[in-house]
């Protein structure tokens, strides 16, 4: 089966600092890849970039077959999607940010598909309710359905479930792991880029890990032998929950 | 005191009584403020978005302090400037609208521009980075984001609007200068409150005052209820 992604010396740089430097890296469709990594190994650059949302500085991001230099086509970027750890709401009612995706793209939610998926998040009381007043349990539920409704051929997450409570975390698995289900199965279902910093979620969710470090892809391999027999001592550093860091930044 | 109480009466009197000379001077600022804060309006909501939604303005150095300088322009500086423009010898004399109330316009529309803008690109820039971004995952095209972006920042570009019209119609400075204070011509609310006293009329001055206070007040309580969610 093809890859969804290939990354070839993508590389990004903030005022001439390096902050991602990723050699080779293969997203495979229908996978859900995992991503580690201390604060500031460049995770969520690495999602910006695989989301079109920033230019690389350097190197080639294809996805999907097509390597795009400049703008990405408006088609290619509605396929995929980010949820940020932030929910990011828009000042609306929780109706209006669950559809709100759908209604970019000219179409609706049928009335029977929306009360499903308020029934599904637990928001059925709230559905005309302004999304700010959302408790952040609630407001990231909410913020997960409206990627969800679009049915995105890439999901990517950024810590979407970091300072929620267990159950919250555990309702936004389930409804990750139910959209990749739901999904025909003759068709690939959809591919999951998950950002973490809870490795007990990472071994829950992922079938494959991405070890980032100072933007650098130290490790990658499936899922069970990342957690059983890291390669790198880097990572068995960090597995460990030593705080990993290099004093020697990348150039 | 007996003259606040006489002032009250006589506003009230003028106001029942739909006095005509009343009627025009109050349809008359109410036209030129009107006039003005429109196209204020239809010219600053877009440049103000358009410099807004930028992450980095060009020439922004230059171009921020030199609107908010023009958010703070003493309004008799803008008449002054009009009047050059619009008199005789000035390169716009040829239009003739020195003395009519196209020249109020003009110049009220000038000082609530700047007003305008730099509300309107302050509110854009206050909203959370992570929403931009999250409106860009989530497929929108450039002209959706705009138009996201504008209605999360309704209440600031509404408030920039509320504190343009406020800037405008109390002014009197620019309206004196161009439009002449003329009966029946270019007489409006401040430039009549400011004969009426010099004419030692306090009770008219302050009736006027009360009206203007008044119009002040409902425009207010419109553009309130407007941003009332
Ligand atoms: N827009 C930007 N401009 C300048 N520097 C940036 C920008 N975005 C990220 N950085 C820097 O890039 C580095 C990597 O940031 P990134 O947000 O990708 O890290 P991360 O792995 O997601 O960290 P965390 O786990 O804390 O979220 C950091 O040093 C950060 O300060
Ligand atoms: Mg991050």
């Amino acid at each position: 089966m093809s890859s969804i992604y290939y990354l070839t010396d993508l590389q990004q740089t903030y005022n001439g600092r390096r902050v991602l430097d990723i050699d080779r890296l293969e997203i495979g469709r229908g996978e859900a890849l995992a991503v580690l990594g201390p604060s500031g190994a460049g995770k969520s650059t690495l999602l910006r970039l695989l989301n079109f949302l920033e230019r690389p500085s350097g190197g080639t991001l294809t996805f999907d077959g097509r390597a795009v230099a400049d703008e990405w086509p408006l088609e290619q970027r509605r396929r995929v999607t980010t949820v940020f750890q932030r929910p990011a709401l828009l000042h609306r009612s929780v109706v209006a940010n669950l559809t709100y995706g759908l209604r970019l793209r000219g179409k609706k939610l049928a009335a029977a598909e929306r009360d499903a998926w308020l029934d599904r998040l637990g928001l059925a009381h709230l559905a005309g309710q302004s999304a700010p007043r959302l408790s952040a349990g609630e407001a990231q539920r909410v913020a997960l359905a409206r990627a969800l409704v679009l049915q995105p051929d890439v999901l990517l997450l950024d810590e979407p479930s970091a300072n929620l409570d267990p159950y919250n975390i555990g309702l936004i698995e389930r409804l990750v792991a139910e959209a990749r289900r739901r999904d025909d199965p003759a068709a690939t279902g959809m591919t999951i880029v998950w950002v973490t910093h809870d490795i007990f979620q990472a071994r829950r969710v992922a079938d494959r890990v991405a070890f980032l470090l100072n933007g650098r892809l130290v490790e990658e391999a499936d899922a069970a032998t990342f957690f059983t027999a890291p390669a790198t001592p880097q990572a068995e550093a960090f597995l460990r929950g030593e705080l990993v860091y290099e004093e020697k930044m990348l150039q | 005191m007996e003259t606040l109480i006489d002032g009250l009466r006589e506003a009230l009197r003028l106001i029942t009584g739909f006095d005509p000379a009343l009627l025009e001077v109050v349809g008359l600022t109410l036209r030129v403020t009107g006039g003005a804060l429109l196209l204020a309006t239809l010219i600053g909501l877009p440049l103000g978005a358009a410099l807004g939604l930028r992450n980095r303005i060009p020439a922004g150095g230059c171009v921020l302090p030199i609107i908010y300088t023009g958010m703070g322009l003493p309004p008799v500086v803008v008449g002054l400037f009009v009047y050059l423009l619009l008199s005789n010898r000035g390169p716009l004399g040829g239009l003739e609208w020195l003395f009519t109330p196209t020249a109020m316009i003009v110049a009220q529309t000038i000082i609530a521009l700047p007003l305008i803008v730099g509300l309107t690109l302050t509110a854009l820039r206050s909203i959370d980075p992570t929403v931009k971004l999250q409106v860009r995952s989530l497929g929108a095209t450039r002209a959706q984001l705009a138009w996201t972006m504008m209605l999360e920042a309704r209440l600031g570009v509404l408030a920039a609007v509320i504190a343009a019209f406020g800037g405008i119609i109390s002014e009197v400075g620019a309206v004196m200068l161009v439009g002449g204070n003329i009966e029946g011509q270019t007489r409006v609310l401040t430039t009549a409150i400011v004969l009426e006293t010099r004419r030692g009329n306090f009770a008219l001055a302050l009736a006027l005052g009360i009206i203007l206070l008044g119009l002040a007040f409902a425009a207010n309580y419109l553009f309130h209820r407007l941003s009332d969610e």
